[in-house]
């Protein structure tokens, strides 16, 4: 029976529901913004892993998918603070800051980007594939660059942070329990679908996709549909991401930060469904901490990487579960 | 049983630069037989056998299964279609274990694979069937082993547990027996005799001895096209063949 995995879970989870207690109790509330933070890119993290880890699909453009939610939150929270109306589109909506409206709206505007790029970039593998999903996204960063509507290089201002009912956002700790309870809930449902068929399926692909063939597999349609559905996830934690900086800039779909969303799944643990987050905290923490001494902070976190990936399979979970790291993440 | 063949192979063209792989071959299998394909190394054996699956495109020619031409078919619709291969190297799902393996080609025959809530692995309609397929071939002791931790021959059984459990009419077999000891031949071809009449087999193997012993049509392969076809005893008797590929003579 998998004990010391349900343990590191409980632990797990225990650390991330305690934290803004146990971080007002220390007199540090700060700490719970930066747990946010955190959150935020874990959720990201935990989409790429879906595709990268399980599915095999090294896509170096995850972050043009975690910028559009974020640019669907801010052009909405843009033209409802303006009173104008959004061009393209009929009628004159003129957006909205609600948060039921703009965050499914950002996921399924980054699903439906992901459907299109996807569709193409499927039909190549490989090295190929890694190239082509890093193009996309930088097509679209300097796309946002070179579009003054929204602010261009500078980027936009989110004038209000979405509204929930009952919740106030500009309440630290109850936007992290929001962040937390949304990645909560993508990871239970990422686990469900990876020991689910589809995740099967997923997960023969990763392991012998000319053999997933050859059994009468049509594969590309299964890659595709967990491509949109990593695409959703980072579209979500691209729109928490903007209500968390309270900005929105095209920086969030640059390449360096598709590498960051995948440095931490490599350090976490590429095919687990808590390894991403573990990867997201640790990437994070450095950068907090190592940043303080020096701006060069990345010395250090190169050589920790190359030691995580040579020596602990599965990364740093599997470092804390040992053998168990192996089945359904 | 009827008459006409479940494949026609007519005039099948391949060219890898100047070298041959298949040169206007022309050969069917019946329904139910086992048809062996022998000769000598660079023959183009298995070009053949990945031109039948598709998954490699012919130059030329026509492949046609059940009377239908599927010579532009993707694999993924052969293999619906009936049409399964195994491979002369083991391909496996190696992180999986070796009933996760069975149960993924059962799953392949059971409709799409959009489920994405119920537990595969908790699936009575995917388990069952796979461990039937694996009694059959004798692992059921092996079921929740992973396939890196089966033996050479014991990994070949699975492979063709997997084919089998996706109830194919016909199978490509790419030298099943490769690297099997002797008593792991023995029982492969007990379980490939045992298929006689319900699956067509296009055998593809090294061994003399289990080829005079399987097949009920042989055909020679030489340079990309078929030199002659015949009973086992027709075969081995005929000198062109000894001369050319069993080494005598």
């Amino acid at each position: 029976m998998p004990r010391r995995k349900t343990f590191v879970h409980a632990i797990g989870l225990l650390i991330m529901l305690a934290l803004p207690l146990a971080a007002d109790a220390a007199g540090e509330p700060f700490l719970t913004t930066v747990a946010s933070r955190v959150l935020i890119y874990a959720l990201v993290a935990v989409s790429l892993d879906l595709i990268l880890g399980f599915g095999a699909m090294v896509s170096f453009g995850h972050g043009a998918f975690f910028g559009i939610g974020a640019f669907v939150v801010g052009i909405l929270t843009h033209h409802s603070y303006e009173a104008t109306a959004i061009a393209f589109l009929p009628g004159d909506w003129t957006g909205t800051t609600a948060a039921l409206i703009q965050w499914p709206l950002a996921m399924v505007i980054a699903g439906l980007f992901a459907l299109v790029i996807g569709a193409m970039c499927l039909r190549t593998s490989g090295v190929y594939f890694i190239m082509i999903t890093l193009a996309f996204a930088q097509m679209l960063y300097y796309f946002m660059t070179s579009l003054p509507t929204y602010g261009g290089q500078d980027g936009l201002n989110l004038w209000e942070r979405s509204t929930l009912p009952l919740l106030d956002m500009y309440d630290d700790t109850q936007f992290y329990y929001v962040t937390c309870a949304l990645l909560l809930a993508f990871m239970a449902l990422a686990r469900r679908i990876v020991g689910s068929r589809f995740g099967m399926v997923l997960r023969g692909c990763k392991q012998n996709e000319t053999r997933m063939k050859a059994l009468g597999f049509p594969v590309y349609r299964y890659k595709l549909a967990a491509f949109v559905i990593a695409g959703m996830g980072a579209g979500l934690a691209g729109a928490l991401a903007a209500n968390h900086t309270e900005f929105v800039g095209p920086g969030l779909m640059h390449w360096t930060r598709s590498g960051e969303i995948m440095v931490m799944v490599i350090l976490g643990g590429m095919g687990t469904i808590f390894g991403p987050v573990l990867g997201a905290a640790t990437l994070l923490m450095m950068e907090e901490t190592l940043s303080g001494f020096t701006e060069h902070w990345m010395v250090f976190l190169g050589p920790f990487l190359v030691f995580v990936v040579l020596f602990a399979r599965k990364g740093l979970y599997g470092w804390l579960v040992g053998r168990e790291a192996d089945d359904d993440g | 049983m009827t008459a006409d063949p479940i494949l026609q192979v007519t005039g099948l063209t391949k060219h890898f630069g100047a070298v041959r792989a298949a040169d206007d071959l022309t050969f069917s299998v019946k329904r139910g037989e086992i048809h062996a394909l022998i000769g000598p190394n660079g023959a183009g054996k298995s070009t053949t056998i990945g031109q039948l699956s598709g998954e490699i495109r012919p130059d030329g020619g026509r492949v046609a299964f059940n009377g239908r031409d599927i010579t532009r078919m993707p694999t993924y619709r052969r293999a619906r279609k009936g049409l399964q291969r195994s491979y002369q190297i083991t391909s496996l799902f190696p992180e999986f274990t070796a009933e996760d393996n069975v149960a993924m080609a059962i799953q392949s025959q059971q409709g799409h694979s959009f489920r994405f809530w119920t537990r595969a692995r908790r699936d009575r309609a995917l388990r069952l069937p796979a461990r039937e397929a694996l009694r059959r071939v004798g692992l059921e002791d092996m079921a929740n082993l992973k396939v890196t931790e089966l033996a050479h021959g014991q990994q070949r059984q699975l492979e063709l547990a997997m084919t089998l459990a996706t109830e194919p009419s016909m199978l490509l077999l790419d030298e099943p027996m490769a690297g099997m000891g002797r008593r792991e031949t023995q029982g492969m071809m007990e379980i490939l005799r045992s298929l006689k009449g319900d699956v067509a087999i296009l055998l593809v193997e090294h061994d003399m001895d289990v080829v005079f012993a399987l097949a009920d049509v042989v055909s020679v392969l030489v340079k990309g096209s078929v030199q002659m076809t015949g009973t086992p005893d027709e075969v081995r008797d005929d000198t062109e063949v000894r001369r050319a590929y069993l080494g005598d003579g």
